[in-house]
């Protein structure tokens, strides 16, 4: 069972709207995902990136197909079973979408928070090791408001690998940074996961981070097409 | 017997309250509430304003209702008759003084003191208008009130066409207090017949009587010459201790004809009060006035609990989105709703505290902060403040995790 995919998808499709204004946006994808692979998910933008990346997070109930995550079935799946996976599963969106009112440190503590048996000392320990580890050890009681968009977007991922999570879904983590942070933050991002194990699917539209993937997956049209293997000499 | 089980148990208990401690997470509703001053100084503000104007209006209505007894405490009865024609202390009818005569017939009766009461004009003898008094007359020998200061002074009334004068009548009456304690001879009139104040005592005024005035049946008698005779608004009785005073006044009240109505001391108090209560608009005006407080309260913590989760939306779908479950983060409102009670009820309490003191020295009124009235407050507030909370939680569930990517 250790080597359970972290993601396995079959014949995976989605509708949105009913009646006449139904429309399709995935057409039976198939995918797999090893455990502590990297992936990229590319493609043009209304394709079905984002909904696949919801699907697999357990935010959205699957309406057709089949699919797997860490071993766990989603079809048919209750709103407290996906509540429950979601705790294994870490997020990072677009915006960083931080809890305004707590501190950096406050930020991460929320994802320790979810691991059980942790005193609230070892929790906040780990929030601050994980805020050192992705270099904003003096930062730690810093306001969201008074840090910059890559300082932000670093305490996002240090506060999704807080809880532990054995997959890590992330929506262009680098759309609001320019392309030197964007580049910083996603090899950070490669770099702890890579250390935890954990698996990585990534939507991108950013081509020059495109050679931390260990897999390119290319969508068009709600279908999915394997890219070259590119990065397959990077892969240790 | 061994103290070992006790021991155990609390220290299973400080066990379970450290397990508790440590398992607790970041406080977000208070950093919530904190981190937007702003926000957190409106709420309060509006339950403050809500919590005192609930202090006011129900400190008005008991101060008033108890006001309304201030004699009434003072007689020396266990049990009291008066006429069933009588309303309030503003309307006392009479009955035959023989039912009081009658009731000496019980074993348990220790003594009775036969009471003339009514509104009467007294003239202020320094501006010589006119203003109504409640006068009581009794006989200067029989027993009236509990306090034992008044039977020497009762003494002085045995002198015919002499009062005693409660110094705590509205300052409308004259200076008449002052000029007594000056040494001055105070005379006035009641009801056109010239009077001597023989001397002071304490009362205090009611709702229905701004000043009370004390003298002898006999004197009584002459100011009201048209008292039909053998006739009297109130008749105390006192019983033998350890009797039972319920049970007596059922007794008598069997007993003795209709034209009479037999009351304990608390039911006499109870009549007055329910009279204020029931037949004006009083008791309806300030619990109204109370009711408003609450739904202003309630508008505002509404408006600002509502508010705060639309603002966080996003927030709360990255946290469910995260693992949360929704009842976690329906706590969290709920404990800002829990919060904003516990800090909006303090400055309330302060600040009726303040105005009960200012209340007091400016109308005399025995309004006073006790217990029923600060948790009946703080009651409404929680209610008013969970009940928003309740309110607002409807809007967390349009936060929607699949939304946020």
């Amino acid at each position: 069972m250790a080597a359970a995919a972290a993601i396995d998808l079959h014949d995976l499709c989605h509708w949105y709207g009913s009646g006449s204004m139904r429309r399709q946006v995935l057409q039976g994808v198939n995918l797999q995902v090893e455990a502590g692979e990297v992936v990229l998910l590319t493609g043009p933008s209304g394709c079905g990136k984002t909904t696949l990346l919801t699907l697999v997070g357990a935010l959205r109930q699957v309406q057709q197909g089949t699919v797997r995550v860490l071993g766990q079935s989603l079809e048919g799946a209750s709103r407290g079973e996906r509540q429950q996976l979601r705790r294994s599963i870490g997020m990072i969106f677009q915006g960083h979408n931080l809890l305004r009112c707590l501190t950096a440190e406050q930020n991460v503590q929320m994802g320790s928070d979810l691991l059980p048996g942790f005193s609230y000392r070892a929790r906040r320990d780990q929030a601050r090791e994980w805020l050192r580890a992705v270099g904003l050890g003096d930062q730690l009681n810093k306001l969201p408001h008074d840090l910059s968009g890559g300082q932000k977007q670093r305490v996002a991922i240090a506060r999704a690998l807080a809880a532990q999570p054995r997959l890590l879904l992330a929506d262009e983590p680098t759309a609001a940074l320019d392309s030197k942070t964007g580049r910083e933050v996603v090899e950070l991002l490669q770099r702890l996961a890579r250390e935890q194990g954990c698996a990585v699917l990534m939507v991108t539209h950013d081509p020059r981070i495109l050679d931390i993937a260990d897999r390119l997956v290319r969508m068009e049209d709600g279908r999915l097409s394997e890219a070259e293997a590119m990065a397959q000499s990077t892969r240790g | 017997m061994s103290l070992e089980p006790v021991r155990e148990l609390l220290h299973r208990v400080q066990g379970w309250l450290a397990g508790l401690w440590q398992r607790r997470g970041i406080p977000l509703s208070l950093l919530l509430l904190t981190r937007q001053p702003v926000r957190l100084a409106v709420a309060l503000a509006g339950i403050s304003f809500a919590g005192i104007l609930m202090f006011m209006q129900l400190g008005f209505r008991d101060g008033l209702f108890d006001a309304s007894v201030t004699i009434h405490r003072l007689f020396d009865a266990d049990l009291v008759l008066i006429s069933p024609r009588s309303t309030s202390s503003v309307s006392m009818a009479g009955f035959p003084k023989r039912r009081l005569v009658q009731a000496m017939a019980a074993p348990e009766v220790e003594g009775i003191t036969p009471v003339h009461w009514n509104l009467l004009l007294w003239r202020n003898p320094e501006t010589r208008g006119t203003r109504s008094i409640l006068t009581l007359g009794f006989e200067p020998n029989d027993p009236l009130f509990t306090d034992p200061s008044l039977a020497p002074k009762a003494r002085l009334l045995t002198q015919k066409g002499r009062v005693l004068f409660d110094e705590q009548s509205r300052p409308e009456f004259g200076p008449v207090a002052s000029w007594f304690k000056a040494g001055r001879t105070v005379e006035s009139e009641i009801a056109g017949k010239r009077v001597r104040v023989a001397g002071l005592v304490g009362l205090g005024t009611s709702f229905g009587a701004d000043g009370n005035l004390l003298t002898s049946s006999e004197t009584f008698l002459e100011l009201l010459p048209n008292t039909p005779p053998g006739s009297i608004e109130v008749g105390l009785i006192r019983l033998n201790p350890g009797s039972d005073p319920a049970a007596v006044a059922e007794r008598l009240q069997a007993q003795l004809p209709s034209d009479v109505t037999v009351l304990t001391k608390q039911g006499f108090i109870d009549f007055e009060q329910n009279y204020w209560r029931t037949s004006t608009s009083i008791g309806f005006i300030f619990t109204l006035g109370a009711a408003m407080g609450f739904v202003v309260g309630c508008v505002i913590v509404y408006q600002v609990l509502y508010s705060d989760v639309s603002d966080h939306l996003p927030e709360y779908a990255t946290l469910m989105a995260m693992g949360y479950n929704l009842i976690s983060l329906l706590g969290v409102v709920a404990r800002e709703g829990l919060l904003l009670a516990a800090f909006g009820y303090l400055p309330a309490y302060a600040a009726g505290q303040g105005l009960y003191l200012l209340v007091r020295n400016a109308t005399q009124l025995p309004v006073y902060m006790d217990t029923t009235r600060a948790v009946t407050v703080f009651t409404m507030i929680l209610v008013m403040c969970m009940a928003s909370a309740g309110l607002a939680m409807r809007r967390l569930a349009d936060a929607d995790p699949a939304e946020i990517f």
